[in-house]
């Protein structure tokens, strides 16, 4: 079996007084979507952000391709291939579109043929390139934050909710550029709410609450398996469609 | 040509244009266009004011760090120079030596500051730039011996800068150059070259990460630059720049002492120079110092004049009375940044006026 991309082990994290990761293990293989599910408050956000040295992981171990990352900070996590596209979109609004994107090719000056890559999947970039990314819509500022993410090659994405508050049409266009890109070497780590769209992405999935990992296993178990669905959030696939 | 002088930063308004090229030209021919020495007077402190205020500028308005120790690396570089002037002789070398000892002094304490003090919020770090630059004033206060402590260093140029100095026998286009006009042409011809450096720099690709620091250090992090790096050098090439503009004033004035370079009223005379220009815009330092300074060195005269004016209208004259001008200069600077929010040029640039 292939050594996993990213493990989690026995992972802690403080925030102020707060223990909010208690113990998360958690493995990504290379390749592929992996998704993190749970409720609000379960820990998910934390668990991206622990990885990308954000916060600070107070125990455990976080290993990334066999290397440990735990201490590293955050810029020395980023140039280790690790790219972070953040519920807030996180993108510099008083910059251009253009600007974004080549502070995002951390290595030199963007590839032509990657940037065409980029925009065919996004239009929107294309079409506002030269535009304050400050004016832009929410689900254009996403497909920016996405695209930011994607610019160079990177061995793994951590993409937090690409979906939340976007309209209908736009998720499809976000689920399909998605599944375009787990189509290249790409690995990412979804966390995402909208069961459905991660459903039809996710290759692995694993289950938050409290701070912990309750489930981990194949995507295709728990879809076909409406039960564990309802006993790990509450719901099914089917009342989500 | 012209945009790659101006490294592709269009001015983007053509009301900026047209203002941009009438300083421009205002001040390559200052010494033709307006004779004497007050308007010449006033011309190089434009300069020196330019580059300081854009040096400033580099540091608040494009990476978004607040500092009160300006005044500290512009008073290091006169400083240098009126030492080395002051002790090796009224020679270019002796004033390059110092100049470089400043500048060099300025860096390395920029340096100490930004890797000591930009970990911290900006607030503390605004606070701690305000205690180590008073604390320099009170040590070059103190040290009279090397410094001249409250009185300053008077000290000669060479000769070559001086009115003594005459380059041609007979005037040109009516006007006698002598070494006050070369020296004129030394700061135009630094200042300008100093603020094309600065455009270079705030439009490079370590001007646009500066730019994203300001905008989220956080999220500058995790794309992977380390902010703590960006912004040290930011403070230190704006503290070389200042020092810069310190070395111009200590060659042009032949005096250097506290009040010129190292007083908070001029570091608070910078910071409103980059807001009414436009904080983040490199023009809107331009527009800022010569605004600023004609209003500092006109307003006096232009309310006398006035005041005269107005002699049979009765409370009208003691309104506009010249010794009122510092009131009227406040008034100005309190409706240009109610009017003005983002700065002139921001205002220009967003098509508004």
């Amino acid at each position: 079996m292939a050594e996993p991309l990213l493990t989690l082990d026995g992972v802690h994290t403080h925030i102020g007084p707060y223990h909010i990761l208690q113990g998360v293990s958690l493995t990504v293989p290379q390749g592929g979507v992996s998704v993190l599910l749970g409720r609000n408050g379960a820990g998910k956000t934390t668990t991206l952000r622990t990885i990308m040295g954000l916060w600070r992981a107070s125990r455990g171990e976080v290993r990334f391709d066999g290397r440990d990352i735990t201490q590293l900070d955050t810029p020395s996590i980023a140039r280790a291939g690790i790219a972070y596209v953040p519920e807030n979109m996180g993108i510099f609004t008083d910059l251009t579109v253009a600007e974004n994107m080549m502070l995002a090719a951390t290595s030199g000056p963007i590839d032509a043929k990657r940037l065409s890559w980029v925009q065919d999947l996004f239009p929107p970039i294309r079409n506002f390139w030269n535009s304050s990314a400050g004016t832009l819509s929410g689900g254009q500022k996403q497909m920016l934050a996405v695209s930011r993410a994607i610019i160079e090659p990177r061995r793994l994405i951590l993409i937090d909710e690409p979906t939340k508050g976007l309209a209908p049409a736009i998720i499809v266009a976000m689920t399909d550029a998605l599944r375009q890109l787990k189509e290249t070497e790409t690995t990412i780590l979804l966390v995402e709410q909208n069961f459905a769209m991660a459903s039809s992405l996710g290759d692995t999935v694993a289950v938050m609450d409290d701070g912990r990992i309750v489930h981990a296993g194949d995507m295709a178990t728990l879809v076909a398996d409406a039960g564990l669905q309802e006993r790990l959030m509450g719901l099914s696939l089917e009342a989500h469609q | 040509m012209l945009m790659k002088l101006l490294s592709g930063d269009r001015p983007a308004s053509p009301v900026l244009t047209v203002l941009l090229l009438v300083i421009l030209i205002g001040l390559a021919f200052a010494p033709f266009l307006f004779p004497g020495s007050k308007p010449l007077e006033t011309a190089a402190r434009i300069c020196i004011f330019i580059v300081l205020v854009a040096s400033y500028d580099l540091l608040i308005g494009y990476t978004g760090i607040v500092s009160f120790a300006h005044t500290m690396f512009f008073g290091l570089g006169a400083y240098g120079t009126a030492l080395g002037l002051s002790l090796g002789g009224a020679s270019f070398a002796a004033a390059g030596l110092g100049a470089l000892g400043g500048v060099a002094l300025a860096a390395v304490l920029a340096l100490a500051i930004g890797l000591f003090s930009l970990r911290v919020k900006a607030i503390f770090f605004a606070m701690v730039t305000l205690a180590i630059a008073s604390a320099f004033a009170v040590l070059v206060s103190q040290l009279s011996f090397l410094t001249g402590g409250e009185d300053g260093l008077n000290y000669k140029i060479p000769r070559e800068l001086t009115p003594a100095f005459k380059l041609f026998a007979e005037p040109v286009l009516g006007l006698r150059i002598d070494g006050k006009v070369l020296s004129y042409y030394l700061i135009f011809g630094v200042a300008l070259v100093l603020f094309l450096t600065l455009l270079r720099i705030v439009n490079s690709p370590f001007g646009r990460v500066l730019k994203a620091v300001r905008d989220n250090s956080f999220r500058a992090e995790a794309i992977g630059y380390k902010v703590v790096r960006y912004r040290t050098a930011a403070t230190v090439l704006s503290a070389v720049m200042a020092a810069m503009a310190g070395v111009l004033l200590a060659l042009w004035l032949r005096y250097t002492g506290p009040a010129t370079t190292l007083s908070m009223e001029i570091m608070v005379d910078i910071l409103l120079m980059v807001v009414i220009g436009g904080m983040g815009t490199m023009y809107g330092a331009v527009l800022g110092a010569v605004i600023f300074i004609l209003a500092q060195t006109y307003l006096q005269s232009l309310m006398g004049l006035a005041e005269q004016a107005t002699a049979g209208i009765p409370l009208l004259p003691d309104l506009v009375a010249p010794d009122r001008w510092l009131l009227w200069l406040g008034v100005l600077f309190v409706l240009s940044v109610y009017f003005f929010p983002t700065g002139i040029v921001g205002r220009l640039r967003a098509g508004k006026a």
